[in-house]
C-alpha cells in the first residue's frame, strides 16, 4: 500500500456538516486510498470473523473493526441524490416519480422491492418552515433479528458490518420482515418464479473492495459518514459535544436493538422523525434464546416423565384388576 | 382370460366398495347433489382459480402484497389458528394412551384425524403463502437456521405430520381390510404418542415464541416473555373444545356413519371434555392476568387497544369458560357444545390478534391496512371448503366414528 493507513475519523472536524462540500468524495477525510489502506488492515481480522451468534448462548458483542454509517440528520436537505445513487448502483428499476420530484414527500414512504433507501420529510418542531428529512435504509444491526428469524440461514452478518441476504437460501416465508424492528426488508411479490427479499446491502460489493457505499459517496451535504463503527461513535460524540445546541444528546443505533452499524444524530427527538423508540437496548435474539435452550431439555425430560405417567396409570389398572380378582376368590 | 376378467371384477367391486361406498356411479353422483355441496361448488369455483393464478402471477395476485404486513390470513388463520385447533390428536392420544382415560376411547380416532387434517392444511396454507413453495424442504436439507424459531416450527410440524400419519395409519389399514400391519401399528402407539407430546408442546409454544422477536411491533399487552406458555396453554383448551365441536357436528350430520358406542357415549364424554376444557381455560386466563401483572401493564388496559384486550380476555376466554362450567354443572350437553364453539372462536380471535390485528399497531393507517383483499378471503374459503370435504370423505368411508368388528381386539 502506498500510504500509511490513516484513520479518517482522527481528522479534525473543521467544516460544519450541512454545507455543500465541493470535495465531497474526500469529505471527513475519507478518500479511496485511505480506505484501501484500512481495508488491508481489516483483512487479517476479517478472516477470523465467525458466524454471528448461534443458539449456543455465547456472548457476541459485534465484529470488531466493522464498518458503519453515521447519518447527521441536521445536515440532510432532502435532495434525494442518495436515492438516485442507490438505485443506480443496485440496478433497480426506475421509480414511478423522478428523483427530483419533491411531491413524493407528501406521504411517508418506506423501503420497497424497488427502493433500498427512501428519504422522508418531517415537520420541524423547532422551526415550522424548515422541514426535516430522514433517510431510511437497512440499519445493519450488530445482531440482526432478520438473520435470527431466517430458518434457512439466508442472511449473514459480514465482518465488514453489512447484513447481506442470499436469495438462493430463501423460500419466501417473510419472517425476516416480521422480525425486523425497522420494517426494512421488502419482498418482490410480483415475481411468480423468483420472488426475493430486497434490501440495502451497505453496498457490500463496494465496501469489500475498499470503496464506500454509493449513497455516502453521492451525498452533497456531508450528511452521511462511512467509517469504522467505533470511530463513528467517537465522531458522533464529538459533534454532539462541540455543538450541544445543534444536537440532542443521543446516538440512535448505538444501543437500540443491541446496536446497529448505521447510526444517527439529530437535532430533534428521534420520535419526531418516525424512529421506533420502544425497542429494547439488548439484541432481539436474546428474547428467543431462553425458549430455544429449553428445547433439548424437553427432548430429554418429556419421554421419561410421560412414560412414568403411562406406567403409573397402567400400574393402577392392574392393581384394580388384582383387587377385583382377590375379592372374587374370597367370595 | 377368464382369470383376468375376475380380477377386473374384483377390482371394480373393491373400488365401488371403498370409494363409492358400495354405490354405482350414478347412485353416488345423485347423493352428491345437496345444498351444502352446491355452496361448496360455488366457493371452489371462485377460490381455486384464484389460487392457480397466484402461482402463475406471483403472490401479489392473492395477497395485499404489503411490505409492512408480510403475513395475512393464510398464516394468521391457517397456521396460527389452524395448528392450536389441531392439538386434538396430541391431547386425545395423551389422555387415552398415557393417562389412561379409558372412557374417551371412541373419540381418540376422531381427535387424531382432526389433528392430522389440521396439520396437513396448515402446510397447504403455507404452500400457498410462501414465495417459493417448491423449496419447502430447504430448512430440512439446504440451510439450517438453528437460531430461528421458525426452523424449529418447520421441523416439528413436518415430523409431527409424519407421526400423525402413522397414528392414523391403522384406520386406513382397517378400511383397506389389511390384516398384518395392525400389530406393529398398535405396538408403536405409545412411542408415537410420546413423540407427539414432545413435538406438540414444543411447536405449539414455538408459534408464540416466533413473536418474541418483535417486541417493538406487537402491542405490549399481547407481547410477553410468556408468549410460548400462553400459546401452549391455550392450544390445550382449544383442542378439547375442538373435539367437542367436531364430535357434535359428526354426530349430527354423519349419524349413519357412527356406531352406537360412539353415539351413546358422546353426551357423557362431552361433559367430561367440557370439564377439562373449562379448567384449562381458567388456567390460561390466570396465566394471561399474570402476564399483565408481570409486565405491569395495568395502565394500558384503559386505552382503546386495552379495551380490545379485555374483550378478548373477558368476552372470549372467561365468559365461554363460565358458560362451560355452567353447562357441566347442569349436565347440559347443548350448553357445553355452545361454550366449546365459543371457546374455539376465542382461540381464533387471540391468534388473529397476535398475528394480524395487534402487529404493527403503531403504524399509521394500521386498522385500514390489515383488511384482507377479497381474493385472499376467497382463496382461504376454498381451502376451508376442501378441508371440510376431505374430512367428510374420510368420515364417510373409514372406521373413525365406528369400530370395525373384525378389529375390535386390536387396540
Amino acid at each position: 500500500m502506498a500510504k500509511e493507513p490513516r484513520n479518517p475519523m482522527e481528522e479534525p472536524i473543521d467544516e460544519t456538516p450541512g454545507k455543500p462540500d465541493p470535495g465531497k468524495n474526500t469529505c471527513r477525510g475519507i478518500n479511496r486510498r485511505v480506505f484501501l489502506g484500512s481495508m488491508a488492515a481489516l483483512g487479517g481480522t476479517a478472516a477470523l470473523g465467525s458466524a454471528a451468534r448461534s443458539a449456543s448462548g455465547a456472548e457476541f458483542s459485534g465484529y470488531p473493526d466493522s464498518f458503519g454509517m453515521l447519518t447527521d440528520l441536521t445536515a440532510c436537505v432532502g435532495c434525494r441524490i442518495c436515492e438516485e445513487a442507490c438505485n443506480k448502483v443496485n440496478n433497480l428499476p426506475s421509480p414511478d416519480k423522478p428523483f427530483d420530484d419533491k411531491s413524493v414527500f407528501d406521504e411517508t414512504r418506506r423501503t420497497t422491492a424497488k427502493a433500498y433507501t427512501v428519504v422522508n420529510r418531517f415537520e420541524n418542531p423547532k422551526e415550522k418552515d424548515k422541514p426535516l428529512y430522514r433517510k431510511v435504509q437497512c440499519n445493519h444491526c450488530k445482531e440482526p433479528a432478520c438473520a435470527t428469524a431466517c430458518p434457512i440461514h439466508a442472511y449473514s452478518k459480514t465482518p465488514e458490518g453489512a447484513v447481506v441476504y442470499n436469495p438462493d437460501f430463501c423460500f419466501g416465508c417473510r419472517y425476516c420482515m416480521i422480525a425486523c424492528p425497522f420494517n426494512i426488508p421488502a419482498y418482490d411479490y410480483w415475481s411468480a418464479l423468483e420472488p426475493k427479499i430486497m434490501k440495502c446491502t451497505l453496498c457490500y460489493p463496494l465496501i469489500s473492495t475498499g470503496k464506500i457505499p454509493a449513497c455516502a459517496e453521492a451525498c452533497p451535504m456531508g450528511a452521511l459518514t462511512f467509517g469504522k463503527r467505533d470511530e463513528l461513535i467517537k465522531l458522533a460524540r464529538k459533534r454532539i459535544a462541540t455543538a450541544p445546541g445543534r444536537y440532542i444528546d443521543h446516538i440512535y443505533g448505538e444501543t437500540e436493538a443491541g446496536g446497529t452499524n448505521w447510526m444517527y444524530i439529530s437535532g430533534v427527538p428521534f420520535e419526531d422523525l418516525g424512529f421506533p423508540t420502544n425497542l429494547p437496548h439488548r439484541p432481539l435474539v436474546e428474547a428467543t434464546q431462553g425458549f430455544l435452550s429449553a428445547v433439548p431439555l424437553v427432548f430429554t425430560v418429556w419421554p421419561a416423565l410421560f412414560t412414568m405417567c403411562y406406567v403409573a396409570a397402567h400400574h393402577r389398572e392392574s392393581e384394580d384388576k388384582d383387587e377385583k380378582e382377590n375379592a372374587e376368590v374370597k367370595k | 382370460m377368464n382369470g383376468k376378467t375376475i380380477r377386473q371384477d374384483n377390482f371394480r367391486s373393491w373400488f365401488m366398495d371403498k370409494l363409492l361406498m358400495g354405490m354405482t356411479w350414478p347412485e353416488y353422483i345423485r347423493t352428491l347433489i345437496t345444498p351444502f355441496n352446491g355452496v361448496a361448488a360455488v366457493i371452489l369455483s371462485i377460490g381455486l382459480p384464484i389460487i392457480a393464478l397466484r402461482y402463475y402471477n406471483g403472490l401479489y395476485f392473492a395477497t395485499h402484497a404489503s411490505q409492512d404486513y408480510p403475513w395475512g390470513l393464510y398464516l394468521g388463520w391457517g397456521l396460527f389458528g389452524g395448528v392450536p385447533l389441531s392439538a386434538t390428536g396430541f391431547v386425545m392420544a395423551t389422555a387415552y394412551y398415557i393417562f389412561g382415560f379409558r372412557k374417551y376411547r371412541s373419540l381418540v380416532r376422531l381427535g387424531v384425524l382432526t389433528g392430522l387434517l389440521g396439520y396437513l392444511f396448515a402446510v397447504i396454507y403455507l404452500l400457498v403463502d410462501i414465495g417459493r413453495p417448491w423449496r419447502i424442504y430447504y430448512p430440512m436439507a439446504i440451510g439450517f437456521g438453528t437460531a430461528s424459531i421458525l426452523f424449529l416450527v418447520a421441523w416439528h410440524v413436518s415430523l409431527y405430520l409424519t407421526v400423525q400419519i402413522l397414528e392414523f395409519s391403522p384406520v386406513i389399514l382397517e378400511w383397506l381390510k389389511s390384516k398384518r400391519v395392525i400389530r406393529w401399528a398398535t405396538m408403536m402407539t405409545i412411542g408415537m404418542t410420546i413423540a407427539g407430546i414432545i413435538l406438540s408442546t414444543l411447536h405449539q409454544s414455538a408459534l408464540g415464541a416466533m413473536y418474541l422477536l418483535a417486541p417493538g411491533k406487537l402491542h405490549p399487552l399481547w407481547y410477553s416473555s410468556h408468549l410460548p406458555v400462553f400459546f401452549l396453554s391455550s392450544s390445550i383448551y382449544a383442542a378439547l373444545a375442538m373435539v367437542i365441536v367436531v364430535s357434535a357436528l359428526a354426530a349430527r350430520f354423519l349419524r349413519d356413519k357412527a356406531d352406537q358406542t360412539f353415539l351413546g357415549n358422546l353426551p357423557r364424554q362431552t361433559l367430561g371434555l367440557g370439564r377439562g376444557a373449562a379448567v384449562a381455560m381458567y388456567v390460561y386466563f390466570c396465566l394471561k392476568v399474570i402476564g399483565v401483572a408481570h409486565d405491569d401493564h395495568w395502565n394500558l388496559l384503559t386505552s382503546g387497544y386495552g379495551l380490545w384486550f379485555l374483550v378478548e380476555l373477558l368476552g372470549f376466554v372467561l365468559l365461554p369458560a363460565t358458560i362451560m362450567s355452567y353447562g357441566v354443572k347442569t349436565e347440559s350437553v347443548a350448553t357445553v357444545r355452545f361454550a366449546a364453539f365459543y371457546a374455539v372462536l376465542g382461540l381464533l380471535l387471540n391468534r388473529i390478534n397476535v398475528s394480524l390485528i395487534m402487529l404493527n399497531w403503531n403504524l399509521p393507517h394500521h386498522l385500514h391496512d390489515i383488511i384482507p383483499p377479497w381474493k385472499e378471503v376467497a382463496a382461504v374459503m376454498a381451502i376451508v371448503t376442501i378441508h371440510i370435504l376431505l374430512f367428510r370423505w374420510i368420515l364417510n368411508r373409514m372406521p373413525v366414528l365406528r369400530e370395525d368388528p373384525a378389529y375390535r381386539d386390536a387396540h
